[in-house]
């Protein structure tokens, strides 16, 4: 049986006396694309931390794409990408020379006919040779969603895909994802305060709130359970503690 | 290419397209060895007039040590300013989630280093000799083992500095200017060890440049290999990389629990 594309068991992180991310315990199965929603300081980067195996947990494990982070993580960082707006990519280089680095620090066999694909994918032809620090917003978010799937990764981890992004790009990012998802089967798990795009890209949330995964669900599910017509209001109700429950 | 080749290979070709396009770059690598040389040069020009003998000696004796702790300098600077770089351009979240392990980072960092010492020192050693006739490659093969004892620490000294800055995050960063730069009155660069009070020559044994430069004064002032400086300088390279090594990497595994990684360099 196919291992899942993460299994997080009892995912903890505490920083002296307080706690980042309390048990967190989820299983994202291949090809799906979840969301991981929660406000400021719910512990949503926290727990992509260590997804990414930039930071250690305090308790509990986890395994990615079959592969335990706390004694295999190379492995595992090979076949997942990650893309954030808050990391940022060499500005002085061109787009073509960032996404050469990542190519090579991935790894990646045939580089350059990559690069090209990606390019035609993304519509990052006419800027390949313009230095990233010159780019507009869409087009920064283009580049790093290519430097994310430079790999052909099996895992993506997006954090706030769509932020800073006027309305029509962003729903070409969010389409585009979805066409992704479909063709490469890619599991993705998605942090975001955008709660249109998690209806429309997600099968499944993860609500977090101090630390705690405290619900979870199809977007329908989570709205049907609170009586809301949105999951923006979901999101409120649980933000404002007018039900909490796990 | 292997694999891990290929990562090094990607962290070094992202330092060579920053610097392929920013000629300023190239010429501040050049900057400080070419005017220590030009000072220490008229300096010794000086000294001739004054007093014809000893000039010619100490023109060796100086030139020789400005060139070379140039080479020691521009290795440390080299390996801690292309990992600021990394923070600098809000980078290094990326490079840590990718499949680069911290020895292919180390590997990258170090032949970074010895790229930009070359383009730094091998100017300076140049107009040294089309300017005051001083070949420090007429010393013979020795030299490329000075050179090679030299970078060594120079990496040493970077990795401790480096392990600093994952520690500290920015109030390190000025480390990675002036470290060794408080190292040289115990390294022995200008003056032969025993010009130290005596326990400062306990200090200065255990930098492996001052026995290098020990070695350059008996090659150049008697034209002899010194096998034991030698020698004494490469074990203790082996010892202090070593040491800072392990500093280094423990140092980047408690980042990764205290969760300095995610905000170093604010």
């Amino acid at each position: 049986m196919q291992s899942a594309a993460i299994r997080a068991e009892g995912l903890t992180k505490r920083y002296g006396e307080t706690t980042a991310v309390d048990s967190l315990s989820f299983t994202l199965p291949r090809g799906a694309t979840w969301g991981l929603l929660g406000g400021n300081g719910a512990g949503k980067t926290t727990t992509i931390a260590m997804l990414l195996g930039l930071l250690v947990p305090s308790a509990g494990r986890v395994s990615v794409l079959g592969h335990d982070m706390a004694r295999d993580r190379f492995a595992a960082l090979a076949r997942m990408n990650f893309s954030s707006p808050y990391v940022a990519l060499p500005h002085r280089l061109t787009v073509a020379e960032n996404l050469r680095v990542y190519a090579h620090l991935y790894g990646v066999r045939g580089s350059e006919a990559r690069i090209a694909e990606l390019a035609r994918a993304l519509q990052l032809e006419e800027i390949l040779d313009r230095p990233a620090g010159q780019l507009s917003a869409g087009q920064k978010t283009r580049v790093a969603l290519a430097k994310a799937l430079v790999n052909r990764p099996e895992l993506l981890l997006l954090d706030e895909p769509t932020a800073s992004l006027d309305p029509d790009t962003g729903d070409w990012v969010r389409s585009w994802l979805e066409n992704y998802r479909a063709e490469s089967g890619c599991a993705i798990l998605l942090a975001s305060h955008n709660m249109a795009e998690v209806e429309r890209l997600c099968g499944h949330v993860l609500m977090m709130k101090r630390g705690r995964l405290v619900d979870q669900g199809s977007p329908d599910e989570l709205v049907s359970r609170f009586g809301r017509d949105n999951l923006e209001d979901v999101f409120l109700d649980i933000a404002r503690d007018r039900r909490v429950e796990a | 290419m292997s694999g891990a080749l290929r990562r090094v290979w990607g962290l070094v070709y992202r330092h060579l397209a920053l610097y392929r396009r920013s000629w300023p770059r190239l010429l501040e690598l050049m900057y400080w060895p070419v005017l220590q040389m030009l000072v220490w040069g008229f300096v010794t020009a000086y000294l001739a007039g004054v007093q014809q003998n000893t000039a010619t000696v100490a023109a060796g004796v100086l030139l020789g040590g400005v060139l070379l702790w140039e080479v020691a300098l521009r290795s440390q600077m080299g390996f801690a300013l292309s990992f600021l770089e990394e923070i600098w351009s809000r980078n290094l979240g990326h490079i840590f989630v990718s499949p680069l392990r911290p020895g292919e980072l180390v590997a990258g960092l170090v032949t970074m280093a010895t790229l930009r010492m070359l383009v730094g020192v091998l100017p300076a050693v140049g107009l040294a000799w089309l300017l005051y006739g001083f070949g420090l490659f007429a010393l013979g093969p020795v030299v490329v083992l000075f050179f090679a004892a030299l970078m060594l620490m120079g990496w040493a000294v970077a990795l401790g500095v480096t392990a600093m800055i994952l520690r500290h995050g920015a109030g390190a960063e000025p480390l990675a200017w002036s470290v060794l730069f408080g190292l040289t009155p115990f390294a022995c660069v200008f003056y032969p060890l025993a010009t130290l009070p005596e326990p400062l020559q306990w200090v200065a044994q255990a930098i492996p440049a001052a026995h290098v430069f020990e070695g350059m004064r008996a090659a150049l002032l008697e034209g002899r290999v010194d096998g034991w400086h030698l020698a004494a300088a490469f074990l203790l390279d082996a010892l202090w990389l070593a040491l800072l090594g392990r500093v280094f990497l423990a140092q980047f595994e408690a980042a990764r629990r205290s969760g300095a990684l995610l905000n170093i360099g604010e």
